[in-house]
């Protein structure tokens, strides 16, 4: 398994996409909270409380969720679309083996990417807002949620990309189930409608970026239940690629 | 030991069969020539030798065993399918490095491999600038990688200047040589005679010969001689076994010599009398010509 974890890590850091697709992320999550923060520092009078700032420098992840979903969706779809899957699974036949070294790497990579990039915009936000104080541990827990959400968005998209093998489509997929469709189902009637708008994917997942508890769910249920939405793509693709042809 | 064994291998796609009950086997030491039109089940039958399209029917064994069970698979098999399927945007250092990696091949071995190919000066360009030829040989580097036992090449020389199927050709020979299986698909029998000591023919996805190389020229094909004569009548007369077309006469079981002499005794003037050498290309459209997909 080393020796897979290895060559993806190889095949991760040596396309341009990669570093593309992540520092479009970094500058997202930055480049957000430096422009709420400096338009909320201009209109009020007086400073915003520390866990509100924190909260806003966290506004960037609902754009980076797609950046991060794009690099997940290429991992897979562009050995699909070069043919480059079949030298893959020539030299790991074993493809579920594949698809977890994948993971893993992509996993990792994006934690520590995701992680930073959310301290780092915290750390801008609150640069800029002046809040008369911060919790420390509010801090830790924002940046680990929120680079943890981003980061399980990536491996949303990796699952459908497994599942749909074609780079727009699983692309498409991804914008539709994690930016699209999550507010719509707000608008559903009803109790069960509620319960529908709470459990669906980002809806349940971001709860955890922002510390935030639902009817139902809190931050870490919350999240739980959108690693299950996750969990669902990846073995519908990992079932598909162990079966299909390649 | 048997490299590939291949036993009642069957695929269907659909209502398409595209390989139908072909066994066969490819023996080490020698390169075997995988013939038939395009669109007969060539790819489709490597592939399922690569464990990446799973058999309707049948089996086959590559080193006793499925690919899919070997542990280290690049090892024992190397394999170029198609030498443009790669990442654009990788070098061809990295590129191979990745495969390598994937089978625990120290990555000394990259740059071997890309030296024996003659791609050492452009190992940091991205494979985006390659042309074909660099590519190809990019891809048999990468079958290379694992200094393997067993190489299948599917249609190596397609799209390369003279110098790259010389070089691949030569290349093919030394493999075989080493004592390593050499499994080529090639769509040109001129090709094949050209490189291979064994002969796997298919077409529409059945076996056709599974034979040498010079049983199969023996086999199906036969020389024959030449006639031309304004007399040409005369001359089918006296030779009698002689088959007339409308221009020329074509015996096969005398030689020109004999004709020759019994026109000379009979005085009847010849224009043209010459032997025609049997060719491989004429065994093999005489072989395939009822099993191709598509005719114009």
């Amino acid at each position: 398994m080393i020796d897979i974890i290895r060559s993806e890590w190889t095949k991760i850091r040596s396309v341009r996409s990669t570093v593309w697709t992540l520092a479009v992320t970094a500058l997202l999550m930055l480049g957000l909270s430096a422009l709420l923060g400096a338009a909320s520092a201009n209109s009020a009078d007086e400073p915003m409380p520390g866990g509100d700032a924190v909260a806003m420098s966290l506004s960037g992840s609902m754009f980076a969720s797609l950046s991060m979903a794009a690099l997940g969706v290429l991992v897979i779809s562009a050995e699909y679309r070069t043919g480059g899957i079949r030298t893959s699974l020539m030299a790991v036949p074993r493809r579920l083996r594949l698809l977890t070294g994948k993971i893993v790497v992509f996993t990792a990579v994006a934690l520590v990417v995701c992680v930073a990039a959310s301290a780092g915009a915290i750390a801008v936000g609150v640069a800029i807002t002046r809040p008369p104080s911060v919790e420390m541990a509010e801090v830790v827990r924002a940046s680990l949620g929120c680079g943890l959400y981003l980061s399980t968005c990536g491996l949303f998209g990796l699952g459908l990309g497994t599942l749909v093998r074609h780079t727009p489509g699983a692309i498409v997929a991804a914008v539709a189930l994690i930016l699209v469709l999550p507010p719509m189902t707000n608008q559903l009637p009803g109790e069960w409608g509620r319960v529908v708008a709470e459990f669906f994917t980002t809806n349940a997942g971001a709860l955890v970026v922002f510390g935030r508890s639902g009817e139902y769910l809190g931050p870490w249920s919350g999240f739980g239940v959108y690693l299950a939405w996750i969990a669902v793509a990846v073995a519908a693709g990992a079932i598909l690629l162990h079966r299909r042809d390649a | 030991m048997t490299a590939i064994r291949a036993t009642n291998l069957s695929k269907r796609y659909g209502r398409t069969l595209a390989v139908a009950d072909l066994s066969f086997d490819v023996e080490p030491g020698q390169v075997t020539g995988f013939l038939g039109p395009n669109g007969a089940g060539k790819s489709t039958t490597m592939r399922m030798i690569l464990g990446l399209d799973r058999p309707s029917g049948g089996s086959v064994l590559v080193d006793g065993r499925p690919y899919a069970e070997l542990r280290h698979p690049l090892r024992k098999v190397g394999a170029l399918l198609d030498a443009k399927a790669v990442h654009c945007g990788r070098s061809a250092r990295d590129h191979l490095l990745a495969i390598a990696q994937s089978n625990g091949i120290p990555a000394a071995r990259v740059a071997e491999v890309l030296e024996t190919v003659g791609l050492t000066a452009v190992a940091r360009r991205r494979i985006g600038g390659f042309s074909l030829g660099m590519a190809q040989r990019l891809g048999i580097a990468a079958a290379l990688l694992g200094d393997p036992k067993i190489l299948l090449f599917d249609e190596p020389v397609n799209g390369l200047d003279p110098d790259g199927i010389l070089w691949i050709r030569t290349l093919m020979r030394r493999l075989a040589a080493e004592g390593r299986a050499v499994f080529v698909s090639s769509h040109l029998m001129s090709e094949m005679a050209q490189t291979a000591d064994h002969l796997v023919v298919i077409g529409r996805g059945r076996l056709i010969a599974d034979t040498s190389v010079r049983e199969f020229i023996g086999r199906s094909s036969q020389g024959y001689v030449r006639v031309r004569s304004p007399r040409l009548a005369e001359v089918a007369e006296l030779v009698k076994i002689g088959e007339l077309r409308p221009d020329h006469l074509r015996v096969t079981a005398m030689t020109p010599l004999e004709i020759g002499t019994l026109a000379a005794r009979a005085g009847i003037p010849l224009e043209e009398l010459t032997y025609v050498q049997p060719s491989l290309e004429a065994a093999y459209m005489e072989l395939t010509k009822d099993s191709l997909e598509f005719t114009s």
